[in-house]
């Protein structure tokens, strides 16, 4: 009896030294959303500029350009996975990782090679472990990512990208990632980025008039221009989606973490209860014993 | 001035860096430098690393280190886009030039490659914004 009191006790302990751990990655994930939206939010007006430059361009020009050259019959593709670089967020990488498999399982079924690219640890340890091929891999800033991350990254898929098909070149490239809906809803998504699709300006009754397009001058010329402009633009996509996996990610850490606090929790509430009984049930027993003890000495 | 200043706007990848009037503004495109006033026809320019200099309706002048990047004119609007960009006071300008002295040693004798050039650029640009700044 007295062992059970204890064994019950030290679990309570042990489950609420837990609880102070998963409580206080709830509130570090909680605090590092905030940043991870400010960030997306401060990228915003460049990412406005950007495509309206864009859709300048695209008005004025009947545009032709490698990085919008859309090939017939595809051959290979590349894949760039977006995963996290630590666990404890729920199915976060999970379920980003089954989107990507998706992906490939379809481009393999219309007679592609698919290439791997992946950041976060999470995707590499996933893919070394099945010992797939992985071109190559990002790894440290899964939660807070940088444009310069972006930049280097897009510059290795752009190679790739313009490398002749015959070289180990990609006709397309797939970016997956997990698109942060709202702070309850994160989807993993699977967008084509590359050949570039570019829309003619969002031209329309809600910008009025004042805002249609005027007649650019292009300096030094809309050629040169778009060279210029392309790369950047592919850049900027591939930095929104890391921004936008980022702030999925801590989401989804925060909303597990918080469930692992409340069951931890139910289970201290649960255990406490157990223990109560066993004291209770240890005392009852001494009582019970005296007594009988008492008696037998009187008679 | 009769003309309404121009409306600017600085965005660099991961923030709008600086936003606000200007009666003028000095770049450098990949074919040299072009200034802009108010009421300037539309335009859209490749820059290179440079440094811009933004003169303020108040008179004020504002000088910002770029990337390589865009200028866009349209509708007395102007919006330079640049994946960096950093404000002249911003820069650690003791940082910037021993850098910068490092990678100007390896670019004499001829050891450093394309990017490295690049970012020699990209620090001399920022160190003359600093200075500017500073006096």
């Amino acid at each position: 009896m007295g062992s059970s009191l204890r064994e019950l006790r030290e679990r309570r302990r042990s489950v609420s030294t837990t609880k102070k751990i998963t409580r206080a990655m709830e509130l570090i994930a909680a605090s590092r959303i905030i940043k991870a939206q400010n960030a997306a939010r401060a990228a915003l007006p460049y990412t406005r500029e950007l495509v309206r430059a864009v859709s300048a361009l695209a008005s004025v020009h009947d545009i032709e350009h490698p990085l919008l050259v859309d090939v017939e019959q595809p051959k290979r593709s590349a894949i760039l996975l977006v995963t996290s670089d630590r666990g404890l967020a729920g199915a976060y990488s999970a379920n980003v990782i089954k989107a990507a498999e998706q992906l490939h399982a379809k481009l393999t079924a219309e007679g592609q090679e698919v290439v791997m690219y992946i950041t976060g640890q999470k995707g590499v340890a996933y893919y070394d472990f099945r010992r797939r091929p992985v071109q190559q891999s990002w790894t440290g800033f899964s939660d807070r990512p940088t444009y310069d991350n972006a930049r280097e990254i897009s510059k290795v898929l752009l190679d790739q990208f313009l490398r002749p098909t015959e070289d180990g070149g990609v006709d397309q490239l797939h970016v997956v990632y997990t698109r942060f809906v709202s702070m309850l809803t994160q989807t993993a998504a699977a967008v084509r980025l590359l050949p570039l699709v570019v829309e003619d300006a969002p031209a329309g009754p809600d910008r009025g008039s004042e805002e249609l397009n005027p007649f650019y001058d292009f300096e030094p010329d809309a050629e040169t221009v778009l060279d210029a402009l392309l790369p950047l633009f592919v850049a900027n996509r591939i930095h929104s989606a890391l921004l936008q996996s980022a702030a999925s990610e801590l989401a989804s850490r925060q909303r597990a973490m918080k469930s692992a606090t409340d069951n931890a929790q139910s289970l201290i509430e649960q255990l406490t209860r157990e223990a109560n009984q066993a004291r209770q049930a240890e005392i009852t027993q001494e009582i019970t014993e005296i007594v009988g003890g008492a008696s037998a000495l009187s008679e | 001035m009769s003309r309404p200043p121009l409306q600017v706007e600085v965005v660099a990848a991961d923030r709008l860096v600086w936003s606000g009037e200007s009666v003028n503004i000095i770049a450098r495109t990949v074919e040299g430098d072009i200034g802009i006033l108010p009421g300037h026809e539309p335009l859209l320019a490749v820059l290179v690393p440079c440094v811009v200099e933004i003169v303020t309706a108040d008179g004020r002048s504002e000088s910002l280190a770029v990337d390589e990047g865009f200028i866009s004119v349209a509708h007395n609007r102007v919006s330079v886009l640049a994946q960096v960009a950093t404000l002249g006071h911003e820069v650690g300008l003791e940082e910037a030039r021993r850098e910068a002295s490092t990678l100007e040693a390896r670019a004499m004798q001829g050891d450093a490659d394309d990017d490295e050039l690049h970012h020699l650029r990209i620090l001399q640009a920022q160190i003359r914004a600093g200075e500017r700044a500073t006096t």
